[in-house]
């Protein structure tokens, strides 16, 4: 048994743990935003993105947080998204090109 | 021209219907005319928790629907003479009482008491949308448990879409020991995710479960922590300003340092 690990726990507490994940819970209830409709966004700016760089998709995240709005008085929802990746598609390039002329 | 509050949480089981209860009999006890309308229609409660369960003759929905006047419908109390409920139906459902209804009703009230209070059922739907209905101010109790004040987050919301702006917050059932260890959130942390005003602190305490037992509302009860809290809490919603009380009880080396002379800080 780990009783090191045990009398860390104790020392630690579990309310900063439920404080943290009620604040993140209570970003997607105040805006409405529901996991799956996170994951239905995600999907489809993926293959946006996808059509022109080839993008790290395992790496690809999107989330819901807060921010201070323009005026620095309130704060609001905002969506974050972290995407990595390894080069533009060289034909995407072309194509555009192509319709140009 | 009473005030109309409603007390509501979102969440069930965190003590609506014992700090209606408590509220009203401390308002009471200082001398205001109180009615406290349980809008639980479906599962009444309100009525045992005051101990006046032997005495419902006539409910809500009767006066409602006509079937007999308000004057017949309030259960005087047996301990304050300026204190009266109005149970709910327990036979009927949520949809057998429209907001209008009960806007019109707690208008009439308002004009015979100083505080009409209304017990809100659980959740989110007609019945929270009936007993909003009326009121001008809310009360939105929580415990310190990620599900409640997840909920009351919610209500919160709902309330101020619904006109009903600058909600007061009662933290239910804190244990201090736990908060000191860390375990449970505090006073400050449920504050900082809500960001609404607090009107009182209520400890968790065994005197709730045996006054409730007896139908006596604790908060006439000099030696529960709870009472005073309650007591406290009523002294505020008059517009009195009452500190939050220190809720650290002493530890067991505090009260041998206390027994053997030594101060403690």
């Amino acid at each position: 048994m780990d009783f090191l690990g045990l009398f860390r726990n104790r020392n630690k507490g579990s309310k900063s743990a439920a404080k943290e994940r009620l604040q993140l819970v209570l970003v997607h209830d105040r805006a409405g935003v529901s996991p799956e409709f996170l994951e239905m966004l995600k999907g489809e700016i993926m293959q946006v993105i996808s059509k022109y760089i080839e993008i790290e998709q395992e790496e690809f995240d999107i989330q819901l947080t807060r921010t201070k709005s323009d005026d620095g008085e309130r704060t609001v929802p905002a969506l974050v998204a972290n995407i990595p990746f390894n080069k533009m598609k060289p034909n995407t390039i072309r194509a555009k090109e192509d319709e140009t002329e | 021209m009473g005030e109309v509050i409603v007390i509501t949480s979102g969440k069930g089981g965190v003590g609506k219907t014992t700090t209606t209860a408590n509220i009203g009999a401390g308002l009471a006890m200082e001398s205001k005319s109180v009615v406290l309308i349980d809008a639980d229609i479906g599962l009444r409660n309100l009525d045992v928790v005051m101990g006046l369960e032997n005495r419902i003759v006539y409910d809500i929905v009767d006066v409602v629907e006509g079937r007999c006047r308000i004057k017949q419908a309030l259960i005087k109390d047996k301990r304050y003479p300026g204190l009266f409920i109005i149970p709910a139906s327990q036979t009927r459902d949520k949809n057998s009482v429209s907001p209008e209804q009960m806007a019109n009703l707690t208008a009439e009230l308002r004009k015979e008491f100083d505080y009409v209070l209304i017990d809100c059922p659980a959740g989110i739907e007609q019945g929270f949308k009936n007993a909003i209905a009326g009121a001008d101010k809310a009360f939105v109790v929580t415990t310190p448990e990620v599900s409640a004040v997840r909920d009351a987050d919610r209500i919160i919301g709902l309330l101020e879409a619904n006109g009903l702006k600058d909600p007061k917050l009662i933290i239910n059932r804190i244990r201090p020991q736990m908060v000191k260890k860390g375990d449970m959130m505090n006073i400050d942390d449920i504050l900082d995710i809500l960001a609404i005003s607090l009107l009182g602190v209520v400890p968790d305490d065994e005197n709730i479960i045996i006054s409730t037992n007896k139908g006596d509302p604790a908060v006439a009860d000099d030696h529960s922590k709870a009472g005073q809290a309650y007591r406290n809490i009523v002294a505020r919603t008059m517009g009195h300003k009452v500190p939050i009380m220190e809720m650290d009880e002493p530890g067991f080396i505090d009260r041998l340092k206390r027994l053997f002379g030594v101060k403690v800080g």
